[in-house]
């Protein structure tokens, strides 16, 4: 599904990945860890299209095709999506309006009219009871005021709606309370299929005890310096990231 | 790799973004020389068919006015109009006297299709009565049977001047008088058209009332002069909207809008403006100096909505006098500028009854090099017990060469009253633009739900077919192609 082949990207003059190589097939759930500044933000950052970053060699492909040519946006529509580490408040905007721009944004590429209003309130509230949100929740202005968790669920919630190919959760259970981080997980767990692929992208393993990765890739220096399964994770834990650089 | 669109990017497309309306209507008019003198005062009053005691009104104020000097407190900055260099009178050469839609010309028609705002589906949609003000005269009137029936009045200023002349004679100039400003007196002097509206006693109106004003003539000034009347216990809603055709020369407007709310009265006058601002050098566009006021007397209310994305230049306040007890004035504003456009614009609250309420809610957007100033009075007069107001001015910049101002000014002479003021400034981010960009929502469509969920508050006080309408303009307004 997803291919990326000797990924160098910089920001400013700072070289941040200096050669990623990762494929990953549909059904799977990689996580990637490192500690700070080993590229795990910069990564995701790429792969959506964030426009700071500049990729000076190499190739990131999505079903065969080459999204660096593409705007975040149409990225988005290929099926990308991220889940945000810190995301952004659209005061006025509410939860619902949002989510109904994102999706008629997509149905108008591929051609479509606008989602009725009833299948758009039926698959809203279908989606609301999987992820465990409050109905209240989604006519309050996108992330104003959200708590840490609220944002996180938010994030998933959105994702349940969009329904995306290669979803990548940036550091989602940063500012979670146990409790929060386990609905999270779970609506996580509840959207895997053997037909999307998610990157989990996290700074500790307790997160991975939730969402259990097929694959654990450490990331420093802006490369991945080893690959295992999921009991990479706890022996990383263990050991600590110096293990390993 | 796809563009980076950056703000300063997002900032030179909307300077390229050209007027969406900007186009003329090929209709004859017939307008007088340039140039201002008693003698051409009296020409516009003989032109109407005017009693005498209007004629002698308007030399009054032109006598005023040549005493006057132009004000320049505002924080807008532009070549002030040779007052000689312009034509005071422009009517069409067919006045038409129309009973239906049919007998319009076709190309008043085609115009207003363009606008997206044709008259029968107007009629149809909405069951709004309309007074269509083109230049200066109406062609067109409608819903009158309905209006009669609750024998409420509402056509052209110059006709309620010929049947109505008790009310006009009481009312006008009583809330801005000849020697209130500059342009009010200028106005007052030279109006040519504009619409009057007598709500009686303890009638609702049962429909929204309508104007579309437009200037159309080039090098015409247009001076429109509103009257509404809401008698006691009576209710209406009153909407104001206009564009105007593309063109290089400045064009001035002075308006004068008079509103009197009796006892336990209320009018919400609304207002959407997109005159054209200007091309993206800043060249051409409308000057709109505006005079707005209310009075409200004991238990009544007035609520004043404006959403005004264009003119290169605007001037305007509507404000509140609030006479009668318990009375409560309202302002919401979204005032939205780009390339070159300057905005003054604000309001006044005079607080003079007891237990007053006001509420002022101004959003502001700059884009481009556009320069938006919020200038505000909140007044309570030293007999005005329990007077409160709450007033919240909130900008939202985008790029890094426009500019938010805000002026609150607030005299209070009364120490039970309570005023409250907020203020905020944002700027649309690169992580907002970059959040709505990854759920799949192109820049320009992102800016548009920014944008509106900020003017919301505003928005949402609009009447339904005006808040659709509204939220089109402030897309149009803002948009531009995406990099």
């Amino acid at each position: 599904m997803l291919k990326i082949k000797n990924l160098h990207a910089k920001i400013g003059d700072k070289e941040i990945l200096k050669g990623i190589n990762l494929t990953i097939k549909a059904g799977e759930v990689h996580a990637i860890m490192g500690p700070n500044g080993s590229g795990k933000t910069t990564l995701s950052s790429v792969i959506a299209g964030r426009e700071d970053y500049k990729v000076t060699e190499g190739s990131i492909s999505l079903y065969g095709d080459d999204l660096l040519d593409l705007a975040p946006e149409d990225r988005a529509h290929k099926g990308v999506f991220m889940s945000f580490q810190y995301p952004v408040a659209i005061p006025g905007v509410t939860v619902t309006n949002f989510i109904k721009t994102a999706i008629n944004a997509k149905r108008k590429v591929e051609g479509k009219d606008d989602m009725p209003a009833a299948e758009l309130l039926k698959m809203i509230r279908e989606k609301a009871k999987l992820i465990g949100i409050d109905r209240s929740f989604l006519s309050r202005s996108l992330n104003d005021g959200f708590s840490g968790g609220e944002k996180k669920r938010n994030e998933i919630f959105q994702m349940a709606m969009l329904e995306p190919k290669m979803a990548i959760l940036d550091e989602t259970d940063s500012g979670l309370d146990i409790d929060a981080l386990k609905t999270v997980a779970n609506g996580v767990n509840k959207l895997r299929s053997k037909d999307n692929a998610v990157i989990v992208i996290t700074h500790y393993q307790r997160l991975l005890d939730y969402i259990v990765p097929d694959f654990v890739h450490v990331l420093s220096d802006g490369k991945i310096v080893k690959t295992g399964g999921k009991e990479l994770a706890l022996e990383l834990e263990a050991k600590g990231y110096e293990w390993v650089k | 790799m796809p563009t980076k669109y950056t703000e300063n990017e997002l900032g030179r497309d909307l300077e390229n973004k050209e007027y969406e309306y900007g186009f003329y209507t090929d209709i004859e008019s017939e307008k007088f020389p340039v140039g201002l003198n008693e003698g051409v005062v009296r020409a516009i009053s003989k032109k109407k068919n005017e009693p005498e005691w209007m004629t002698e009104w308007r030399l009054e104020a032109f006598r005023i006015w040549e005493k006057m000097e132009e004000p320049d407190w505002a924080n807008v900055d532009y070549e002030k109009p040779d007052f000689q260099a312009i034509s005071y009178y422009s009517a069409f050469k067919k006045k038409p006297e129309l009973e239906s839609l049919d007998e319009v010309d076709p190309e008043l028609l085609k115009t207003f299709e363009k606008l997206g705002i044709s008259l029968d589906e107007q009629k149809r949609l909405s069951g709004v009565a309309m007074d269509i003000v083109i230049d200066s005269v109406s062609v067109a009137t409608t819903f009158k049977d309905t209006l009669n029936e609750k024998g409420i009045i509402f056509c052209p200023i110059s006709e309620a001047i010929e049947k109505h002349p008790e009310l006009v004679k009481k009312y006008i100039g009583s809330i801005v008088p000849r020697t209130d400003n500059f342009y009010a007196a200028l106005n007052s002097a030279v109006f040519s058209d504009g619409s009057f509206c007598y709500i009686p006693k303890g009638v609702k109106c049962p429909m929204e009332l309508s104007t579309y004003f437009r200037i159309n003539e080039a090098g015409t000034g247009q001076f429109e002069r509103t009257l509404l009347i809401a008698d006691e216990g009576s209710y209406v809603s009153y909407l104001e909207g206009c564009t105007a055709p593309q063109r290089d020369e400045n064009q001035l407007h002075a308006a004068v809008v008079e509103l009197i709310v009796l006892d336990d009265a209320e009018i919400k006058y609304s207002t959407v403006q997109n005159w054209y601002p200007g091309n993206s050098e800043g060249k051409g566009g409308v000057y709109n100096f505006v005079t707005k006021r209310a009075i409200a007397h004991t238990n009544s209310k007035i609520s004043w909505t404006q959403v005004e994305t264009g003119s290169a230049v605007t001037w305007k306040y509507p404000s509140c006098i609030l006479k009668g007890d318990n009375s409560i004035g309202e302002f919401y504003s979204i005032a939205v500028t780009n390339n070159h456009q300057q905005a003054d614009t604000g309001t006044k609250m005079i607080h003079l009854g007891n237990n007053t309420k006001s509420t002022i809610i101004s959003k502001g957007v700059s884009a481009g090099k556009s320069q938006n100033s919020y200038r505000g009075l909140v007044r309570v007069g030293k007999n005005a017990k329990n007077a409160r107001n709450f007033s919240q001015c909130d900008s939202l910049l985008m790029g890094n060469e426009c500019g938010a101002h805000t002026f609150p000014y607030i005299e209070t002479k009364n120490s039970t009253a309570q005023i409250e003021h907020e203020a905020t400034t944002s700027k649309i981010g690169e992580d907002q633009l970059f959040y709505c960009n990854q759920r799949g929502i192109d820049t320009e469509k992102a800016i548009a739900l920014i944008v509106n969920g900020f003017s919301k508050e505003v928005l949402n006080k609009l009447p339904m077919e005006f808040a659709v309408e509204a939220q089109k303009l402030l897309e149009i307004s803002l948009e531009g192609s995406v990099g």
